[in-house]
């Protein structure tokens, strides 16, 4: 897999200043947003059964962040998301682990000995997560606890304050910071909060802006805001990872979080990927769910598979 | 004072010599002939000829085809001016008109043996209908157009646009007010017109184009042919750049003909129909000339929206 | 023609148990299914397998004789109806159409070859769309903007295709009957089906006899009816050859006449363009029904600056295609629907390549029966080429490029054609600069193959004359 550090690759001098930052960005090609949400429609009617259907499940499965991110988590609630991840369903072995557990920095190792051995990775949100509103320094504080206690992942948050008002150098100044910080071990998810970016063309922007300083994922939202991952706006970043690596020959992951919760949206999302980025993003490497309440229906649809009865809520756990 | 004759001789008038009107120009027919134009009197239709008026052009199929030429070239500005700009000038038409009224008056009176108060009338009707298509130019977007609700993310817009090149035959009885009937609803839309004369009444046509000449009409707007309606409609009616043609001035079978060859490329015709021209007009001569567009444009929301699951 | 991939969609195919198709049709006229004169039948097979559906009743000239007196009989009852009692049947038409929509949806795909995809997201759809918005027109004609009381013209017949069998339909029997005409139409021989279900429809809906008459058949059954003198009013649908037959057959006639015909749209890309809104603009501007389309955008004219771009794109997008069973929820591009079209498709494809263009597909296996042509994309290519200029109504692109605004003017518009366009720019007064010199009836911005019933559809110059659709569809039936 292409590896290339950020700084080696054919877009380097388009972070030189302010100004050539601003004039790559704005020189994106635009977005028209009907006709995006038009193609993302026109795949989600893509029918997915039987056999496409038992593999796009126990994918959907294996690219879970399974996520708690709460003021109330606990280590006891953490125990518990990590035996879930380890072992989705308790009844049947073969179900894949997800992909990681996603929690708040203080919890992280909890989660790390919940799934020791285990597989499934320890992802942790940082950078004053979900606000961003904290200085750089307090930031990567956050980020090096964090790897310090073990994160496998950090999921920041961007500036979308510095974003919305043009000051793109800042924003990419301080994801690499945290890239950094991040250090060789834990991979950077960077959070833009589409909900708040609000339109396509900043969503775009804003895709290249994080992958342009060394994201390794980009990823929707924080699963806080009124308007989290969406079809329509999970395809454009993955039009960006697709476009990115056909330029750069860097891959970056794609993380869709918040409001996905059936199974039907997950295999949506799946079909984005495969008619968008390719199969090469097929891979929990490469694409995740954050997500809490997904994962116990795909469990149900697997189980509905498997046994040709539809499931219910008491046959799969709440944690 | 000095010595004067007794008895004044009548003074010899000068005569005028009518020629086409081709792309803003008077040129004779590039075929050098002419035909002799009588007055169509009451009894003339049963006595045979009537008094001799002029000789006109007796335009070919070459001076059809380069009235075409003329025309497709002023085709782009008078489409493209503005649709108050085109009133103002079909109004212009209307004010020229009404300073050389006696002469049109005249020239009806002898063209349609009509008496000087029924030509008088014709004329004034004339005018007044370059009046009420000066302000039709700006309104027949709006009555035909406008926004239609699609079911979806869409601003779509039908507008009205010119179809082209028009090939006029102008009624054969009505020489003037029919001439301009069918004439102004043409061109208030921005087409442009190769018009045809009244065959045995071309006079009146002859001496409008000379008003346009100084109306501010760019050249080419309209082009005026005289001659055998046939000989000329024939070619026109086939010219694979003429978009569409009126058929007022034919008969039933030369009708049918030019419909036919007018089918090659699939001109707009509007056939000859039973028309009061002292009546008001309604909108279907300028409908008849306009073509539909219809344009989609998306909106979609404000920012991106989390519906379309 | 998807690479094969680890997520390979399993076959989903839609049932075929929710159509009943009968082994053999007759003629509907005067609310009777009857059988031709001359006892005729002919086979309509599904091009996606040749597998032959139903025989049906061939209309010959007397068959059109006495459809059109049935015709001629229904509509003095007819007009003199309230329009609010014609609405009410067109209504009723519209929901019975949506009730009955997955059944006629099948039914379509299974005769015409087109994807269920877009028989169930978009023909049907429209379809009762359509049925709909002309019903509430019926009872409302005065505020049309044609006068008070504006009368119908009588009997219409109406010639229709078999690209979209039921939404030519549509389109040329609801504004035909909410105005107060009585109609016989004739659908195309390679799919009468749907016209004959239609008939139940109009059964079910109570529907007068001789409102509606439905005459499958050829060529020479759609002549004669073109040519019936007791005919008031021609509609059709088709080649720009045989509309300019049409032409010459009613000149010197009473008869109105609309005709909607060929294109060779182009569709417009300049280097500001929303580049993968674009890409799948042209997708669905050629190979939507497999470019069998009067307006398809058949013509890729792209700035010279973002080809490159634009091309890569482009191929890579029709890669993922999926080819194959029409029947199948999955599939993009169906079958082609006549062993006749395939071979035009075909001859005009090679005309491409021995003219030297450069002719691209991507990999793509073709099932072994049925009728079949792999999305092509032509490069390379001039207006001097025939597949520039020839409408080839099929999954056939062809590419040229431009230097300036102008030039993509003057090169969309250098056609005998002006049906559609689309456009392609994030610069709003581009966009209207462009729209405004373009001859076309139907222009797309920033989008493409959108259609509304409320929406006038048409063209300029040889793409035929008068609309349909919208207001202005009412016109074409009235006597104004």
């Amino acid at each position: 897999m292409p590896t290339t550090a950020p700084t080696a690759h054919a877009l380097s001098d388009v972070t030189a200043s302010d100004s050539t930052l601003r004039r790559f960005l704005h020189g994106l090609p635009g977005v028209d947003a009907v006709g995006l949400e038009a193609r993302a429609a026109s795949l989600g009617t893509r029918s997915i059964k039987t056999t496409a259907k038992a593999y796009a499940i126990d994918l959907a499965i294996s690219m879970v962040d399974l996520t708690t991110l709460e003021g109330a988590d606990t280590p006891g609630k953490v125990r518990a998301l990590g035996a879930k991840a380890v072992h989705p369903d308790p009844t049947d072995r073969t179900t894949p682990t997800t992909a990681a557990v996603c929690v708040y920095p203080d919890m992280v190792a909890v989660a790390k000995e919940a799934v020791a051995g285990s597989g499934v990775q320890v992802a942790s949100v940082a950078t004053a997560f979900p606000a961003g509103r904290a200085a750089l320094d307090v930031k990567l504080a956050d980020v090096r606890d964090a790897v310090a206690a073990g994160a496998d992942e950090i999921d920041m948050v961007i500036d979308r304050g510095a974003f919305l008002s043009g000051k793109y150098l800042k924003v990419y100044d301080e994801i690499v910071a945290v890239k950094e910080a991040c250090g060789t071990s834990a991979r950077l998810k960077v959070i833009f909060e589409t909900g708040e970016l609000s339109t396509y063309d900043n969503i775009r922007r804003a895709s290249w802006l994080g992958m342009l300083a060394g994201a390794d994922f980009i990823k929707t939202s924080t699963g806080k805001v009124a308007v989290n991952a969406t079809p329509a706006n999970t395809l454009l970043m993955l039009q960006a990872v697709r476009d990115f690596r056909a330029q750069t020959g860097v891959q970056v992951g794609v993380k869709p979080a918040g409001g996905i919760r059936t199974t039907k949206d997950a295999i949506k999302f799946l079909v984005l990927v495969n008619e968008t980025a390719g199969e090469d993003w097929l891979d929990n490497h490469w694409f995740r769910f954050g997500a809490s309440s997904l994962l116990n229906d795909l469990l149900m649809q697997r189980q509905k598979l498997a046994t040709g009865r539809y499931s219910g809520p008491d046959y799969v756990t709440v944690d | 004072m000095s010595e004067k004759t007794e008895k004044t001789e009548p003074r010899l008038s000068v005569f005028k010599t009518y020629k086409l009107y081709v792309g803003g120009k008077f040129p004779r027919s590039e075929s050098g002939r002419v035909y002799e134009v009588t007055t169509q009197t009451s009894a003339a239709g049963a006595a045979g000829k009537g008094k001799w008026l002029a000789n006109a052009p007796l335009a070919s199929r070459k001076d059809a085809r380069d009235a075409v030429v003329a025309a497709r070239k002023a085709f782009g500005g008078w489409s493209g001016a503005t649709a108050y700009n085109r009133g103002q000038v079909l109004y212009r038409v209307a004010e020229m008109l009404e300073g050389r009224r006696e002469q049109f008056v005249r020239e009806v009176a002898d063209a349609e043996g009509l008496s000087k108060a029924k030509a008088a009338a014709v004329v004034d009707a004339a005018i007044d209908r370059w009046v009420w298509y000066a302000g039709w130019t700006d309104k027949i977007a709006q009555v035909t157009g406008g926004a239609n609700p699609v079911a979806g993310p869409f601003f779509n817009l039908s507008s009205p646009e010119p179809t082209g090149v028009v090939a006029v035959l102008a009624p054969q009885k009505s020489s003037f007010l029919g001439l301009v009937s069918v004439v102004a609803p043409v061109i208030a839309t921005g087409n442009t017109a190769v018009v045809i004369a009244s065959e045995k009444s071309p006079l009146p046509a002859l001496s409008l184009a000379e008003v346009l000449a100084t109306s501010d009409v760019p050249g080419g707007v309209v082009n005026v042919l005289s001659g055998r309606t046939a000989e000329i409609a024939a070619p026109l009616a086939a010219h694979q750049d003429v978009n569409a043609i009126d058929l007022a001035g034919a008969d039933e079978a030369l009708a049918k003909e030019l419909e036919i060859a007018a089918a090659d490329n699939l001109k707009r015709t509007l056939r000859p129909q039973a028309v009061d021209y002292f009546d008001t007009p309604g909108i279907d001569r300028l409908t008849a000339f306009l073509e539909t567009k219809t344009v989609w444009h998306p909106t979609g929301s404000l920012g991106a929206s989390g519906s379309s699951y | 023609m998807a690479s094969a991939s680890a997520f390979e969609y399993a076959p989903a195919p839609e049932s075929r148990a929710v159509v009943d198709i009968a082994p053999s049709y007759g003629l509907f006229i005067d609310g009777e299914f009857v059988e031709a004169a001359d006892g005729k039948v002919f086979k309509t097979v599904s091009p996606s397998t040749e597998e032959v559906l139903s025989e049906v009743a061939q209309a010959g000239a007397e068959d059109v004789e006495r459809a059109v007196k049935a015709a001629r009989k229904a509509f003095a009852k007819w007009s003199a109806l309230p329009g609010s009692e014609r609405a009410k049947y067109l209504f009723r038409i519209a929901r019975i159409i949506q009730e009955r929509s997955r059944e006629l949806a099948v039914l379509e795909t299974l005769d015409n070859g087109k994807p269920i995809k877009e028989t169930r997201d978009a023909d049907l759809p429209l379809v009762a769309g359509h049925f709909f918005y002309y019903a509430g027109w019926a009872d409302k004609l005065d505020h049309a903007g044609f006068g008070a009381n504006p009368k119908p013209l009588g009997v219409a017949g109406q010639v229709i295709p078999w690209n979209f069998p039921l939404l030519m339909l549509a389109w040329k029997i609801a504004p035909a009957l909410a105005t107060g005409n009585t109609v016989v139409l004739k659908p195309a021989e390679t799919t009468p089906l749907s016209a004959l279900f239609f008939a139940d429809i109009c059964r079910q809906a109570g529907l007068p006899k001789g409102v509606v008459n439905i005459l499958p058949g050829y060529g020479d059954a759609g002549a004669a009816l073109v040519a019936h003198p007791d005919v008031n009013k021609v509609a059709f649908t088709g080649s720009t050859a045989v509309g300019k037959e049409i032409a010459r057959t009613v000149a010197g006639t009473r008869k109105k006449l609309t005709l909607e015909l060929g294109g060779k749209g182009a569709n417009i890309v300049f280097d500001d363009a929303p580049i993968d809104q674009a890409v799948e603009g042209i997708v669905t501007g050629i190979f939507f029904n497999q470019g069998q389309v009067c307006c398809a955008g058949s013509r890729l004219l792209v700035q010279e600056s973002v080809q490159d771009e634009l091309l890569d794109s482009l191929k890579r997008r029709l890669s993922t295609l999926r080819l194959g069973d029409p029947l199948d929820k999955n599939t993009d591009i169906g079958a082609i629907n006549s062993a006749e079209q395939l071979a035009r498709i075909t001859a005009l494809a090679e005309q491409g390549e021995a003219e030297g263009a450069e002719r691209w597909s991507p990999a793509c296996e073709l099932p072994s029966s049925g009728y079949w042509f792999a999305p092509t994309l032509f490069t390379n290519v001039t207006q001097a080429h025939t597949i520039a200029r020839d409408e080839i109504f099929g999954p056939v692109l062809s590419v040229l490029t431009f230097r300036t605004p102008d030039e993509a003017v003057a090169k969309a518009n250098n056609t005998q054609y002006g049906l559609s366009a689309g456009i392609w720019t994030e610069k709003g007064s581009r966009i209207l600069a462009v729209a405004s010199k373009l001859r076309a009836g139907v222009i797309w911005s920033n989008t493409f193959n959108k259609f509304d019933p409320t929406s006038p559809f048409g063209g300029y110059k040889e793409s035929g004359f008068g609309r349909e659709g919208g207001r202005h569809g009412l016109e074409a039936y009235l006597d104004v």
